[in-house]
């Protein structure tokens, strides 16, 4: 299996354990990424609220840039990255005259594009291409104390159904459950923690998140596991903040899907970037995992 | 209390032009078959502490209450999270309509000065075409320079964490040759008559 693979902007920065433990793991099942040669950033939220054209060319570019390298299939970590690849191509078939004019820009810049590369999301490759069985083949600790809360956040399965149902998305609690874990009932699974918010509006975007990490909690949860790393960075980075603003004492591990199937899979706790997290210190896998890495 | 103080809109202060434009974008076109149900309302998670709820803004757009949408902060506070984009029993992308309501009103400067959401936007805007590629720490420190210097010191903690965590780049990352993201910026000449932005 082969997929070319854009990282996303914040992979190499605050997000660099998504990346870490994203291709342990993808080394571990033998799937083959390529990094798409100078990809820009998708533009995210920020770029559609400026201009619809450019945010469309510019996301399109990364699309014409995989395009060009022969890439049947993309894949990205980010599910904010995912649905704006995603969103473009949509949006590319669906309205011609977006379409031309977005062929139209990249024409300009030397760039063809055809509509011939699929967007997929990491997770979907894990559990749809590489699948649960294979998946379970290299578990080798299976993690029976580790009580799951799934969190997929809202893009990743809004507004595009691509591999999972968008009220009740079950993916990454299977997942847990292939790597032994149990999954606990979370009606807050795809509720936004507010993106971008907690940078412009923390009293806000702070809120969202106490709701998410309470009621993981109060489902007996004992860790969080989300997909994208601006989620990841909101639930995993304000905790003592939340505790203190809201007097309760929510807080709870939080770590990338990725790096709790690298735990499963034997991998060092250090190549999966889990010393990154914030809540990684008081997280009971840690003692139960640092010796167990070490002999593997 | 005295019923008789309460504002009466007119139509005739409407701008039937505002609904026009916004039905024009892509995702936008299906505006007027709202029923007024509620539903987007319901299921946003902002929805609480904005001061008009999405569906009273879909009634002010799609009559033309072009100042009292513009005025409001529910375009801001919307994080794209597209849960009334998804449940809207008239698929009606509420989403893509809360974005084009951002980008008229950043294109008329019509928003609060010194507004985070637009600031942060603007400046990620600027970031991605001068480099190609955001750098987040860059952002965020131009972000509270821009709004709220001050703010900083209350970020000391998250930042330490960070730096020790290694996840604190100051590198700024960029494409190969940033001219060409550029270029696809430029609306091609046969494009709808918008002018190419000049930032």
């Amino acid at each position: 299996m082969r997929y070319h693979y854009f990282p996303g902007c914040s992979v190499l920065g605050t997000g660099r354990a998504c990346e870490e433990s994203t291709q342990a793991v993808i080394r571990e099942l033998g799937v083959e990424l390529k990094e798409i040669d100078d990809w820009n950033c998708c533009g995210a939220t920020a770029y559609m609220s400026v201009d619809e054209h450019n945010a469309l060319a510019l996301a399109a570019r990364n699309l014409a840039l995989a395009e060009k390298e022969g890439a049947t299939q993309m894949t990205t970590p980010c599910s904010g990255c995912y649905l704006v690849l995603n969103k473009t191509k949509h949006y590319i078939e669906e309205y011609p005259a977006v379409g031309n004019r977005v062929k139209g820009s990249l024409r300009k810049a030397g760039l063809n594009y055809q509509g011939t590369v699929r967007v997929r999301h990491m997770l979907d490759i894990f559990v749809h291409d590489v699948g649960l069985d294979e998946i379970k083949k290299h578990v080798k600790f299976p993690l029976k104390d580790v009580k799951v809360a799934a969190y997929y956040g809202c893009q990743t399965v809004r507004p595009y159904k691509d591999f999972d149902q968008q009220h009740f998305p079950t993916k990454i609690d299977e997942l847990c459950e292939a790597l032994g874990a149990r999954s606990v009932h979370f009606p807050l699974k795809t509720r936004c923690c507010g993106g971008s918010q907690m940078g412009t509006l923390p009293s806000v975007a702070q809120r969202l998140v106490f709701a998410i990490l309470r009621e993981a909690k109060r489902q007996g949860a004992n860790l969080i596991v989300s997909v994208c790393p601006l989620c990841h960075f909101n639930l995993d980075s304000y905790q003592p903040e939340i505790v203190r603003r809201f007097g309760e004492d929510v807080s709870i591990p939080c770590m990338y899907y990725t790096q709790l199937m690298g735990l499963a899979f034997g991998i060092d706790p250090k190549t999966l970037g889990l010393q990154r997290n914030l809540t990684w210190d008081r997280c009971a896998l840690r003692k139960q995992f640092a010796p167990a890495a070490v002999g593997a | 209390m005295d019923v008789t103080t309460r504002h009466i809109k007119y139509q005739a202060d409407c701008d039937p032009s505002f609904p026009a434009a916004i039905k024009k974008i892509p995702g936008c076109e299906k505006l007027d078959s709202c029923i007024q149900c509620g539903t987007c309302s319901g299921v946003c998670p902002l929805s609480i502490y904005m001061d008009m709820t999405p569906r009273r803004v879909m009634n002010l757009v799609r009559y033309g209450f072009k100042k009292e949408v513009m005025a409001s902060n529910t375009i801001w506070l919307c994080s794209s999270c597209y849960a009334c984009t998804v449940e809207c029993p008239r698929e009606i992308k509420v989403t893509d309509i809360m974005y084009a309501l951002k980008q008229m009103a950043i294109r008329e400067k019509a928003y609060p000065r010194r507004f985070a959401m637009v600031v942060l936007a603007n400046e990620f805007y600027k970031m991605v075409r001068s480099r190609g590629r955001v750098n987040e720490i860059h952002l965020v420190t131009r972000l509270n320079l821009l709004t709220n210097p001050l703010k900083m010191l209350g970020m000391a903690r998250l930042g330490i964490e960070l730096i020790r965590r290694g996840r604190f780049s100051l590198r700024p990352e960029s494409v190969r040759d940033p001219q060409r993201i550029r270029e696809i910026m430029e609306y091609p000449e046969n494009g709808n008559g918008k002018e190419a932005r000049t930032q």
